[in-house]
């Protein structure tokens, strides 16, 4: 029989330290809507989204009421459009179009976004991956619930760096056509390398081609319950805290996979994945940068963050693995600048810098996230900072990801406000010496040693 | 079976579990447990109740006790039992 006290702690943990499931992400392949009339593909694409995602929102907001914990997000996620889209895409406009039809669908089925206007182009791109890949800036602008990424490298490929100087020139593009909003298109825009399949975190999401014809991928979060339950192990050793934050980490994945296995069973749809991640908000108190804080540093980016971040990524990952029968997607801890309020607060203060938080993604998941930089940042510097993440997760063997931000007409001590869950940020200073006749080289770089494993 | 647990927190006052039971009978909502103390002046009840018998909505049931809560000046919650189960047992 279930205690007082432990009633009491779940619902602590919804009403006061923000657990909630962030997501539900519906992935769907799209394979079977490709056709070379374009007409024809946007309807099917359409169809199919519609019919099976069309009660993904009811089913959502169901289930948070039946177990009373919040499910923030409902969203989609594609194959590849780069790949759907080869037979019919033919320019620029006909990928627009692509992209104009899943925004449609996803305002029809109400959720907030779709993600997988994407290509994976680690090794190579072929002409209609490079067709998508000019598209996104106008597709970008053009839309406002679809979401792009890019894959440029692997451990197993190495890195295209053709695909990173056109990224590069990408970002910036984005940035320009949307700058009367903040240049908030680049924050619906993630370059990636090694992306998994199946992740359900946007704005990098898209539907693998590994992946079956529909699946449900849940991603859960709790910065603030971590937060909360580390403040009873203050001045305790390395044991404790790491316990502690095990100990958490199971009990909010456990939630991911209750909830997960019902949205699977309402909806008909197997279940994939149960992805770890500590993903904070601007709310207070849901914030990763917290935690850091209570492991105890002064702000993130002191002296010792890298150290924090990787134990905490570590911990979570084991608490969570047991408490899910599939763990999968980017699974660590995030560390989106603008979606934390507690790295706002260390950016303002000085204590973080955008080498810092290059330091922290070889040791968390993901990479650079939600960044703003100043708005004359140039293609090739984009590119350089592209360059640099890709290597990390290339031979790290790890995802790394880019999503930054050239605010167009502002600069270093001006604020770029995006809002909702996608936050405010102040603009971060960039290292402006040249790298452009190293990203200028044309091809690619090679895999690591260690990718050669047969 | 299908097991709920309802929550009542609030002010203590004469007839909180009289009303929240007479609710519970008129939806045909049995009740497996119950348990309740008062801390501070603050009343605090748990249920482990089965709503498998009743023919309304889960949905239904959540809104017409939060309706009952209102009335009485506590904050009254069902949630289905699995999410305790699932945090806190291997």
């Amino acid at each position: 029989m279930i205690s007082r006290s432990e009633i009491l702690e779940t619902n602590q943990m919804i009403e006061k330290e923000n657990l909630d499931v962030r997501t539900i992400t519906m992935g769907i392949s799209l394979l079977d809507c490709i056709d070379s009339d374009l007409e024809a593909m946007c309807a099917k694409i359409r169809a199919k989204i519609v019919r099976l995602a069309g009660r993904l929102v009811a089913v959502g907001d169901e289930i948070g009421r039946e177990y009373g914990v919040p499910v923030v997000n409902k969203r989609v996620s594609v194959t590849p459009a780069a790949i759907i889209g080869a037979a019919a895409c033919r320019s620029v406009q006909d990928y627009v179009k692509l992209a104009k039809t899943l925004d449609d669908a996803a305002k029809e089925i109400g959720v907030n976004f779709i993600g997988g206007f994407s290509a994976v182009v680690c090794k190579g791109m072929t002409a209609s991956d490079e067709l998508l890949m000019r598209s996104i800036p106008e597709a970008l602008a053009a839309t406002e619930r679809v979401c792009s990424s890019v894959n440029v490298g692997s451990t197993k490929t190495g890195i295209n760096m053709d695909a990173v100087r056109l990224m590069g020139e990408t970002v910036r593009k984005t940035a320009e056509l949307t700058a009367d909003a903040d240049s908030i298109g680049c924050a619906k825009l993630v370059v990636f390398c090694n992306a998994p399949d199946d992740n359900p975190f946007m704005a990098g999401a898209f539907h693998g081609v590994t992946e079956a014809d529909a699946v449900i991928n849940v991603g859960v979060s709790g910065p603030g319950v971590v937060k909360k339950a580390l403040e009873a192990a203050r001045g305790k050793n390395f044991s404790v805290l790491c316990e502690t934050i095990k100990k958490t980490a199971f009990k909010i994945t456990r939630v991911g996979q209750l909830v997960a296995g019902r949205a699977s069973e309402l909806l008909g749809v197997p279940f994939g994945i149960v992805d770890l991640s500590l993903a904070p908000t601007p709310a207070v108190g849901d914030s990763v940068a917290e935690i850091l804080q209570e492991i105890g540093l002064e702000h993130p980016g002191a002296p010792g963050t890298t150290a924090a971040l990787a134990l905490l990524n570590d911990q979570v990952k084991k608490g969570g693995v047991m408490a899910s029968s599939y763990v999968g997607g980017l699974s660590g801890a995030f560390i989106p600048v603008s979606e934390d309020q507690g790295m706002i607060d260390a950016l303002n203060a000085g204590c973080l810098t955008l080498e810092k938080l290059e330091a922290m993604t070889c040791v968390c998941s993901v990479g650079l996230d939600m960044i703003a930089i100043p708005g004359d940042t140039s293609a090739a510097t984009v590119s350089g900072i592209i360059a640099d993440e890709m290597a990390i997760g290339m031979i790290n063997q790890k995802t790394t990801a880019v999503r930054v931000i050239p605010v167009i007409g502002k600069t270093v001590g001006d604020q770029a406000e995006f809002g909702g869950l996608l936050g405010y940020a102040p603009i971060m200073p960039v290292n402006r010496f040249d790298c452009s006749a190293f990203v200028n080289r044309e091809g690619r770089i090679p895999a690591p040693i260690h990718s050669f494993r047969n | 079976m299908k097991k709920a647990i309802i929550t009542v927190v609030g002010h203590d006052c004469v007839g909180i579990i009289a009303k929240v039971c007479t609710y519970l009978a008129e939806r045909n909502i049995n009740i497996l447990d119950i348990s309740q103390t008062i801390v501070g002046g603050y009343f605090n009840m748990m249920m482990v109740v089965d709503v498998a018998g009743s023919d309304a909505e889960f949905e239904t049931i959540s809104e017409e006790l939060k309706g009952v809560g209102t009335q009485i000046g506590c904050v009254i919650r069902i949630q289905l039992e699995d999410i305790f189960d699932m945090m806190h047992r291997i």
